[in-house]
């Protein structure tokens, strides 16, 4: 049974096997280049297919067919627009602050990897079982603001200024209640680290353990984590219709493929946060009492399990796109301001009380 | 109304910037550019300029014939191409005083109203478009295609037809006309409904339209705005009712009049609209009379001496023509009183104190056609 | 109490406003049927394209290689752009009358609108409207185009 390795057994041999060459700094070395180039990877390769998810998914709603020509079903189109990004020039605006302008692709990039480090993707595969986990990612995936307010700032466009300032103004206000809904979950857990919130899960994930608070705060979060995306319904920093292409206007060739990476990249680490906090991680979907139907649902690996429910997420992400309009500056902050960050605080508090009383499974 | 004497300078002043939007931009539908003096977010001034796309049709006409003219016309307002060319043969037909067949008269209206729908769903799509939804603007695709598909069968293109001459219909109706229309119409009177789920119930699209870009009543008489735009602001002003042509006045149909003046009563107006139309076609399609599709009209048409006025209701309002005759075989002066430029005319007031977002939504609901604008 | 119970039922049409948008791009979304596109260069066989299309002029010409022109040239009034222009040679007939024959019809697709105002205007119904549509060249001197064949002369019409 190849099921029964683990990744947990891999990960042991390939530290062992380094362990028998090389002197132990020389092995943490080699293992830290070895996992940057599995999460490069990974983000290539879920960077592929979230393209080719959206643009078939765009398509189908949209009564198209989506991209059909590069490959069978399209399925080649990204490396294609990839090529041809690869290929053209990175221009710099004239009057731009060149230093900025060429670091802020990198700034977003950088700071969408080091969300990563946390996650756990299996049992046993995980970078850094960091004990406030869920803090660090939501603490350092709200540095890439900076990335965006350097890219408008720096473009010497009054277009990219704009987009630029609401994106900041969006992810600042929106972060609130995107750690709110989070808070509630590790009110109910007891932990900040990734690894026991899903040891946690299971005997249930908690979108169904922690009755309404929990449900509530996932749409909050849903919600939430799409404006911090700057994906429609919320997309005004990048507003094509009001600003051209708000704070990336400026950007061209691989600088703004960076940015498009990034983009994707955080739509990955947001559902994979809410696939942790709230759809139980690699748990597979249990219920109490039907045993056969359990063991069933452990035969599924867990890191399909893990991956279908980003998916899942993903798709909701996308679904919302597709579907609304835009909103203006001042209803999205209305909204968070008004709307979700007071229900996420009396949220809160109806948590702990439930915590409290221990009413939750 | 005051009007602004002062054109909007190039350069930023503290706390003020100004920003160009367009002539290339996602949002204005074509050339138009829009200077605008921001404070942060907020519009302050707004000034629109002109002549990106002047091609000087009412001057090319006076050189050419007036058969050769109406071709032009289709393209002014591209999405009316049809009503711009029943103007000029209204008024060719005037001056002529010829009596146009009644199956001709039919056929026209069925044209017009197919033209005024698949104008409309194309406006709803891009007004979606503008906002920021993307799916809207296929679903909208969806019937105009068809509609579409309809003019090409029987008129032989798709957007610049030059079907309606003087006289009549350049050619009679393709025998799968009445089925494909029916057939049509009783898809949309269904689909309809999509229009309302993805746009008009939706809450965001509601927010980002209501209580915006606010036109009252006196200001759109002064602008002398028409169409959907001023029957939105409470003004009766659809030229089929007030001045009927081509058989209106025989056909049941309401005039869509609101009274709020905002960008969602405009986006109203144009929903009800639809149905009437398609309340019009449903009246004539099993009723269009035999005989001829058009009179007999010389090759070389020469008006006689005098001045000729006439309008027709746009899906963007009024279109008046206006020709001074010699008698020669070219018109005088040709003047084309177009829809579009009168309603521009109320963007500078009516967007100014919103925001970047509420431009693009009150320009949508304008629904302006640039090349009619500058013609 | 009111002003919450208002607030909260604004939340609750909100999100069920959204929700029915959301619901039709998820019918259209898992009803692949629904899909309108068509694969243009791989439908070509089956594309139907109406008799009446105005792709490009073309001279008629019958099967002994006739054509109807008469050297006329109405069609090049009518015609607001210009497209058209007819050349014609004069020949003596054996009965010594001089009568003008047709040299080149030259058409330029490239310059033309498809108002078809030239079809209208031709007394002898000698040109149509042909329903080609793919017209694109490398090169714009191939859009003029020489409408009547090589060889061709007027067809013989019996005055009725």
């Amino acid at each position: 049974m190849i099921l029964m390795i683990g990744f947990k057994d891999i990960t042991l041999w390939i530290h062992q096997m380094l362990s028998g060459y090389l002197n132990p700094g020389w092995v943490v070395a080699s293992e830290a280049l070895l996992v940057g180039l599995a999460m490069i990877l990974l983000v290539v390769i879920m960077a592929v297919a979230m393209i080719y998810m959206e643009r078939k998914v765009a398509g189908f709603m949209q009564l198209r067919l989506g991209p059909m020509r590069v490959g069978l079903w399209g399925s080649m189109q990204a490396f294609a627009d990839v090529l041809k990004l690869l290929l053209k020039e990175c221009l710099t605006p004239n009057g731009a602050d060149k230093l900025l302008f060429s670091l802020a692709p990198f700034v977003v990039l950088t700071v969408s990897f080091l969300a990563l480090a946390p996650f756990s993707f299996a049992p046993g595969l995980q970078l850094w079982d960091l004990n406030i986990g869920v803090l660090y990612i939501s603490a350092v995936s709200s540095i890439g603001v900076i990335g965006i307010l350097m890219a408008g700032w720096s473009s010497n466009n009054k277009y990219s200024l704009l987009g630029g300032m609401r994106s900041g103004a969006q992810i600042v206000s929106y972060e609130l209640s995107a750690g709110l809904s989070i808070i509630a979950i590790v009110i109910m857990c007891g932990s900040l680290s990734i690894h026991d919130i899903i040891l946690s899960q299971s005997d249930g994930w908690w979108i169904f353990k922690g009755h309404l608070p929990a449900m509530f705060a996932f749409v909050v979060f849903v919600i939430a984590s799409t404006a911090e995306l700057n994906r429609a319904p919320f997309d005004l920093a990048e507003a094509e219709q009001e600003l051209t292409a708000g704070f990336h206007t400026e950007y061209s060739g691989m600088q703004f493929a960076m940015f498009f990476l990034a983009e994707y990249t955080n739509m990955f680490i947001v559902s994979m946060v809410g696939t942790t906090v709230f759809l139980g991680g690699w748990m597979p979907f249990h219920i109490v009492g039907f045993e056969a139907f359990n063991h069933l649902m452990d035969y599924v690996p867990s890191f399909i399990w893990f991956f279908g429910k980003t998916f899942f997420i993903l798709f909701l992400i996308m679904w919302f796109r597709w579907t609304f309009p835009r909103m203006r500056i001042d209803q999205l902050l209305k909204l968070e301001w008004k709307y979700l960050l007071p229900l996420s605080i009396i949220n809160i508090v109806i948590a702990a009380f439930i915590t409290i009383m221990g009413w939750h499974f | 109304m005051e009007i602004p004497k002062q054109l909007i300078p190039l350069e930023d002043t503290p706390g003020e910037f100004v920003i160009n939007v367009g002539p290339q931009h996602p949002s204005t539908h074509g050339v138009l550019h829009l200077r605008i003096k921001l404070d942060g977010e907020k519009i302050l001034e707004i000034e629109p300029h002109l002549g990106y796309i002047h091609r000087g049709i009412e001057k090319i006409s006076e050189s050419l014939g007036y058969r050769q003219s109406i071709y032009l016309t289709s393209r002014m307002d591209y999405l009316s191409a049809h009503m711009n060319n029943q103007a000029c043969s209204l008024l060719v037909e005037k001056g002529l005083q010829i009596e146009v067949p009644d199956r001709a008269k039919a056929i026209r209206i069925l044209m017009v109203e197919l033209q005024r729908l698949a104008s409309h769903q194309l406006w709803w799509g891009s007004a979606g478009l503008d906002m920021g939804a993307v799916s809207p603007f296929f679903f909208a695709f969806r019937e105009r295609e068809q509609i579409l598909e309809i003019f090409e069968e029987t008129c032989g293109t798709r957007l610049t037809m030059n079907y309606i001459t003087p006289g009549g219909v350049m050619n009679d109706l393709h025998p799968d006309f009445v089925k494909k229309v029916k057939a049509l119409i009783k898809q949309f009177k269904v689909n309809i409904h999509e229009y309302d789920k993805l746009l008009t119930g939706n809450i965001i699209f509601q927010k980002r339209t209501q209580n915006v870009g606010f036109l009252p009543r006196d200001l759109a008489i002064s602008l002398g705005a028409s169409g959907p735009v001023a029957r939105a602001s409470g003004i009766s002003c659809d030229i089929r009712k007030l001045h009927p042509y081509d058989g209106y006045e025989k056909l049941d149909f309401s005039e869509i009049v609101m009274d709020k003046g905002d960008s969602f009563t405009r986006y109203l107006v144009r929903i009800e609209e639809m149905k009437q139309s398609m309340h019009i076609i449903d009246q004539l399609i099993d009723n269009i009379p035999e005989g001829d599709y058009r009179a007999r009209v010389k090759g070389i048409i020469r008006l006689p001496e005098g001045e000729y006025y006439q309008r027709v209701e746009t899906a963007r309002g009024e279109l008046g023509v206006f020709v001074v005759s010699d008698g020669n075989k070219t018109p005088y002066r040709i003047k084309y009183r177009t829809p579009n430029f009168s309603n521009l005319g109320a963007l500078q007031y009516i967007a100014k104190d919103s925001k970047i977002g509420d431009l693009v939504a009150i320009m949508a609901t304008l629904d302006l056609i640039i090349p009619d604008i500058d013609r | 109490m009111k002003a919450l119970f208002r607030y909260f039922s604004s939340i609750f049409s909100a999100f069920k406003s959204l929700w029915t948008g959301m619901r039709l791009t998820f019918y259209y979304l898992s009803h692949p049927k629904t899909i309108l596109t068509q694969q243009y260069p791989e439908n070509r066989k089956t594309l139907y394209i109406p008799e009446a299309f105005k792709g490009e002029v073309v001279l008629i010409h019958d099967e002994n290689n006739e054509h109807g022109c008469t050297a006329c040239r109405m069609c090049e009034m009518t015609c607001p752009n210009g497209t058209i222009k007819i050349t014609s040679i004069t020949e003596e007939t054996e009965d010594g009358k001089k009568k003008k024959i047709l040299d080149e019809w030259i058409y330029n697709l490239g310059m033309c609108t498809f108002c078809a105002q030239c079809i209208e205007a031709c007394p002898q119904n000698a040109i149509k409207m042909q329903n080609t549509f793919e017209h694109s060249v490398y090169d714009r001197k191939e859009l003029i185009k020489k409408l009547n064949h090589p060889g061709s002369k007027l067809k013989s019409t019996k005055k009725i």
